[in-house]
C-alpha cells in the first residue's frame, strides 16, 4: 500500500489506535468486509520476528533493569513508550506529588496488548449498575446480559485460562469457552491454604494465555456464522498460533503467539482479508468534520516527514487510548464545537479514572531452601484472590464501597539484578561466604502481592488541554488534574492490612510498610496502567459523550473503542471488558453502515 | 537434491514475486528496517551502548572486593572470576541519573577504603592479606551497624554488594548454583510435587 494511494481512498472506517480497542474494531470492521485504515501513531512491531524469548538478562546492559529509556527492563516489549515519551510532553494541574497523574504511552503497532499484564477479568452484573447498588458514580447504559455475549467471543477469539467457580460477582463463562488453568505453584498453594482459614478465596486466574491449541476448525464457525472470510483468516490465524510453553516472560512478547497481543491476535487476521490498510508513524492531531457537521476523516502528522495529511472516511473509530482519545477530540474545534468534537456538554476529558493499587511484600520461611523445581509456569499468576466481601460492602461494614482483587507474584523465577536487593536485611550485612548462603537459602522465599481495587469516577480527576504547551509535532497537551477519594485511600489501607495478614497466615514476614494511612499506600493516578474514562457512555445525552454503542451523541459517525466510555473501573482489569465493548460497538457500526444509517 | 520441478525460471518467478506483492502486507514485513534508539533498541542483539568509565586502578580494587563479597566455593566460582567487577562499570557509567549518583557514590567510597587502609594498614586494600580484608569489611557490611565515621564506607559496600550479586547471580554459574531451573520449554506445566508440598507445608485437601 502506497501512502499516496492511502490519501486517495474514501474508506469506511479509519480506526485511530492498534491496541486493544483499535485492533478488535479493525478486525471485526475488515472481516465484515468494510474498507478500513489503521493509524498508529508509533511504529511498525512484529512479535513474531523481534521478541527476545529465551534471552538472558546477562546480555543486556543492566542486567536487563529498567530505565527511563526502557521502564520495565531492557527486554520488555514496549518500545518508545513509557511514563514519558521525548517530544511529548504533559502536564499537572497541581504541585503535590499526591495529585500528579503518570500516563504511560506505547508508541509502537498493538500498543500496550505487547506487554500487559494478560490479565483477563470479566466485570460482573453489579459493576455495571454500581450506582444502584451503593449511590456512588454512574450506573452503565448496558448490563452485564448486554455485554456477556461479546466476553464469550473474546474469550474463544484470544484464548483465556480460567475456571469457572460460581463466585458473586465474578461471572463463569459457558462451558468449553475458557481454557483449563495451569496447575498452581508451591507458594500459590500454601496461599490458598492460609486464606482458608482466613475465609479468602485463592481460585485460578484469568490470564489470556493459550494452556493448550485453540480449536481452529470449531471457533471461528462459532464466532462468525455464515461469514466466510471472517472464519478463513481467523483459522489461519488461530492455526499459527502454538499453545503455551511454560517458559519465558509474557511482557517481553511472544513469538509463538500463545499470549493475546493485538499484534499477533488481531492484526494480522485483519490485515489477511486485504481490507485493511495500515499507516504507521501517523500521530492524529484532530477529526474533521463536513458542512453537515458529520465527521468526514481526520488530520493527522506523519511523524517520517513531518507533513500534515489528511485521510478520509464515512466513519471515524477512536481508540488511541482513553487520555490520548480525549486529547484528539478536545483539539478538533469547529465553529460548530468550538471547545472540541461533541464538547457541548462539557464532559469530553472528564471522570478519568485509574485502578486503586497498593502492594505488600513478604518473606515466607516455610518457602526457604527447597530443592529446585521450575516455576515459571505462565509468567504470570497461576492463582489469584478475587473480592470476596460484598456481602460486608453492601450492609456497610466497610469504610470504602468498592471491592478489590489481589495479585500474587513471586517464586524461583529467572533471577535478575534485583532479586537480592536488600538482602541485607536479612542477614545483618553478610558477605562472604555467609552471604553466598544467604542467597541459596532465601532465593524463591520472596512474595510481592498486590491489591488491585476499583475507583470511583469523581469531578477532580479529568484531563484538559494544556494551552501552553504543544508537543514535538506542534499539537497541544493534556494538563491532568487527579485526587484519589476517601474511598479509594481507605481501600488502599485495607489492601495492606489483608495481605500482611495473609503473610502472617503463612507463617511469614511483612517485608515492606504497612500502612494504615491509605493515602501512604496507594499508587499515584495512572501508576497501574488502567486509564479509563474521559468519553463516558451513558442514556442520557446532556451526562454522557457517547450513547450505549460507544456513539458519538453529537457527531453520530464518531465511535469510541478504548477504555475512554468506561463509567466506572471495577477491580476487573480492563483490556477484556474494552475488547468486548469494542466488538459490540464494531457490530453495530456494520449493521448501521448496511442500513446506510451511518 | 534440487527437484526440477521445484525450479524457478526467471519469468516464473517474476510472476511470483508479482503475486506475492499483490497479497495482503504482514507485520514481519512492515517493521523491517528502521532506526534504531534507546527508547528502541535491538532487543535480540543487545549492545551496551555507552562508554565505560571506570579506570584500571579501580578495576582492580572492586575485583579485589567482588571476591570479598562472593568468594569461590564447592558450588561455584567468585565473583572477579566471573567478571562481575565490569558489571559495576557498566552499571556506574550508564548515563540515567541514578547510575550517575552511583559512580559519585563509588568514587568516594573508593577514596574512603583507600583512606581507611592507609591509615590502618599502612597498604592499599589489594595488598591486604584476606584477613586484613575481612576484618575492614566488617565494619562496613551494614549502614545499620557501621560506625558514624564509617558510613560512606558501609553505603559503598552496599552499593558493591548490590551490583556484585545482580552481577553474579545472573551468570549462568550463578542460576545453577540457585537451582534455577526454568527458561526450557516443555508441553505441561508439572508444578509442585506431593514431596515439595510436603515440605513446605501444604496439606493434602
Amino acid at each position: 500500500m502506497r501512502r499516496d494511494q492511502v490519501h486517495q481512498t474514501l474508506y469506511d472506517a479509519i480506526v485511530i489506535g492498534s491496541g486493544a480497542g483499535g485492533g478488535m474494531s479493525a478486525y471485526i470492521l475488515a472481516t465484515a468486509g468494510l474498507k478500513v485504515l489503521m493509524l498508529e501513531a508509533g511504529r511498525a512491531y512484529d512479535p513474531v520476528t523481534e521478541t527476545p524469548m529465551f534471552n538472558l538478562p546477562k546480555d543486556a546492559p543492566l542486567r536487563g533493569a529498567g530505565t527511563p529509556d526502557k521502564p520495565f527492563g531492557y527486554y520488555d516489549a514496549t518500545v518508545d513508550g513509557g511514563w514519558s515519551v521525548p517530544g511529548e510532553p504533559y502536564s499537572q494541574g497541581s504541585d503535590d506529588p499526591d495529585r500528579e497523574f503518570r500516563w504511560w504511552r506505547a508508541r509502537m503497532l498493538g500498543g500496550r496488548t505487547n506487554h500487559w499484564g494478560r490479565i483477563s477479568l470479566r466485570m460482573g452484573e453489579y459493576d455495571f449498575k454500581p450506582y444502584s447498588r451503593d449511590g456512588l458514580g454512574f450506573d452503565w447504559p448496558i448490563s452485564y446480559a448486554d455485554l456477556a455475549p461479546y466476553y464469550d467471543k473474546t474469550e474463544l477469539l484470544i484464548g483465556v485460562y480460567g475456571s469457572n467457580e460460581g463466585l458473586e460477582n465474578t461471572p463463569d463463562s459457558p462451558p468449553g469457552v475458557l481454557m483449563p488453568p495451569p496447575k498452581a505453584r508451591g507458594y500459590e498453594r500454601l496461599t490458598q491454604q492460609a486464606c482458608r482459614d482466613l475465609g479468602i478465596p485463592v481460585i485460578p486466574a484469568h490470564l489470556a494465555i493459550l494452556s493448550e491449541k485453540q480449536d481452529h476448525e470449531s471457533i471461528p464457525p462459532r464466532l462468525f456464522p455464515g461469514n466466510e472470510l471472517a472464519q478463513r483468516v481467523t483459522r489461519d490465524s488461530m492455526r499459527s498460533r502454538s499453545a503455551c510453553f511454560w517458559a519465558t516472560d509474557c511482557g517481553r512478547g511472544c513469538s509463538i503467539k500463545a499470549n493475546f497481543q493485538s499484534t499477533t491476535v488481531l492484526i494480522p487476521p485483519a490485515l489477511a482479508t486485504g481490507n485493511l490498510d495500515i499507516v504507521t508513524d501517523a500521530m492524529v492531531r484532530e477529526i474533521t468534520l463536513d458542512a453537515q457537521g458529520r465527521a468526514n476523516g481526520v488530520l493527522y502528522i506523519d511523524k517520517v516527514s513531518g507533513q500534515e495529511r489528511a485521510a478520509k472516511a464515512r466513519v471515524v473509530v477512536v481508540a488511541a487510548s482513553a487520555a490520548e482519545s480525549a486529547r484528539i477530540f478536545l483539539n478538533s474545534k469547529s465553529a460548530l464545537f468550538p471547545n472540541g468534537l461533541a464538547n457541548d456538554s462539557g464532559l469530553v476529558g472528564k471522570y478519568l479514572m485509574d485502578t486503586v493499587g497498593a502492594g505488600v511484600g513478604g518473606q515466607i520461611p516455610a518457602l526457604e531452601s527447597l530443592p529446585p523445581h521450575n516455576e515459571d509456569g505462565a509468567s504470570a499468576m497461576h492463582m489469584y484472590i478475587p473480592w470476596w466481601k460484598y456481602q460486608e460492602q453492601l450492609r456497610g461494614e466497610l469504610d470504602f464501597a468498592r471491592g478489590y482483587h489481589i495479585e500474587l507474584y513471586g517464586g524461583r523465577r529467572m533471577p535478575t539484578s534485583g532479586t537480592f536487593r536488600g538482602l541485607e536485611r536479612f542477614t545483618e550485612g553478610a558477605f562472604g561466604k555467609n552471604f553466598k548462603d544467604a542467597c541459596r537459602r532465601f532465593y524463591g522465599s520472596f512474595l510481592w502481592y498486590e491489591g488491585r481495587g476499583e475507583m470511583i469516577p469523581n469531578d477532580d480527576c479529568y484531563a484538559e488541554i494544556d494551552s501552553s504547551t504543544v508537543d514535538r509535532w506542534g499539537i497541544p497537551v493534556l494538563k491532568f488534574h487527579w485526587k484519589w477519594g476517601d474511598h479509594e485511600i481507605n481501600q488502599a489501607a485495607h489492601m495492606h492490612k489483608t495481605i500482611a495478614e495473609i503473610f502472617e497466615a503463612m507463617g511469614g514476614r511483612v517485608t515492606s510498610p504497612v500502612h494504615s494511612d491509605g493515602a501512604k499506600a496507594i499508587a499515584k493516578g495512572g501508576q497501574i496502567i488502567h486509564e479509563v474514562g474521559g468519553l463516558i457512555m451513558g442514556s442520557d445525552q446532556k451526562r454522557s459523550v457517547l450513547n450505549e454503542y460507544c456513539q458519538s451523541w453529537a457527531v453520530p459517525n464518531v465511535f469510541v473503542t478504548d477504555g475512554a466510555p468506561f463509567v466506572s473501573n471495577a477491580d476487573k482489569n480492563p483490556t477484556l471488558t474494552i475488547m468486548a465493548l469494542a466488538w459490540r460497538t464494531s457490530e453495530y457500526i456494520v449493521e448501521q453502515l448496511k442500513q446506510r444509517d451511518l | 537434491m534440487s527437484d526440477p520441478k521445484w525450479q524457478l525460471n526467471r519469468r516464473d518467478t517474476l510472476k511470483l514475486i508479482a503475486s506475492t506483492a499483490a497479497v495482503a502486507p504482514t507485520l514481519e514485513a512492515m517493521a523491517q528496517a528502521r532506526a534504531r534508539s534507546a527508547t528502541d533498541p535491538d532487543l535480540l542483539h543487545p549492545t551496551v551502548p555507552w562508554r565505560l568509565v571506570l579506570t584500571s586502578d579501580e578495576l582492580t580494587v572492586l575485583a579485589a572486593l567482588s571476591d570479598v563479597i562472593i568468594p569461590a566455593d564447592e558450588r561455584s566460582p567468585s565473583a572477579a572470576t566471573l567478571g562481575c567487577h565490569h558489571f559495576i562499570d557498566e552499571y556506574v557509567s550508564a548515563p540515567y541519573p541514578a547510575n550517575q549518583d552511583a559512580l559519585a557514590l563509588l568514587r568516594s567510597g573508593l577514596a574512603w577504603l583507600s583512606d581507611a587502609t592507609n591509615t590502618r594498614f599502612e597498604q592499599p586494600f589489594i595488598a591486604l592479606s584476606a584477613q586484613e580484608r575481612n576484618v575492614l569489611c566488617e565494619e562496613i557490611k551494614w549502614i545499620q551497624t557501621a560506625s558514624k565515621e564509617n558510613l560512606i564506607g558501609a553505603e559503598f559496600f552496599a552499593l558493591v554488594r548490590n551490583l556484585v550479586s545482580a552481577a553474579f547471580w545472573t551468570t549462568l554459574e550463578g542460576m545453577a548454583d540457585l537451582g534455577y531451573v526454568g527458561n526450557r520449554p516443555s508441553v505441561n506445566f508439572d508444578g509442585p510435587d506431593a514431596e515439595l508440598l510436603a515440605q513446605i507445608g501444604v496439606k493434602s485437601l
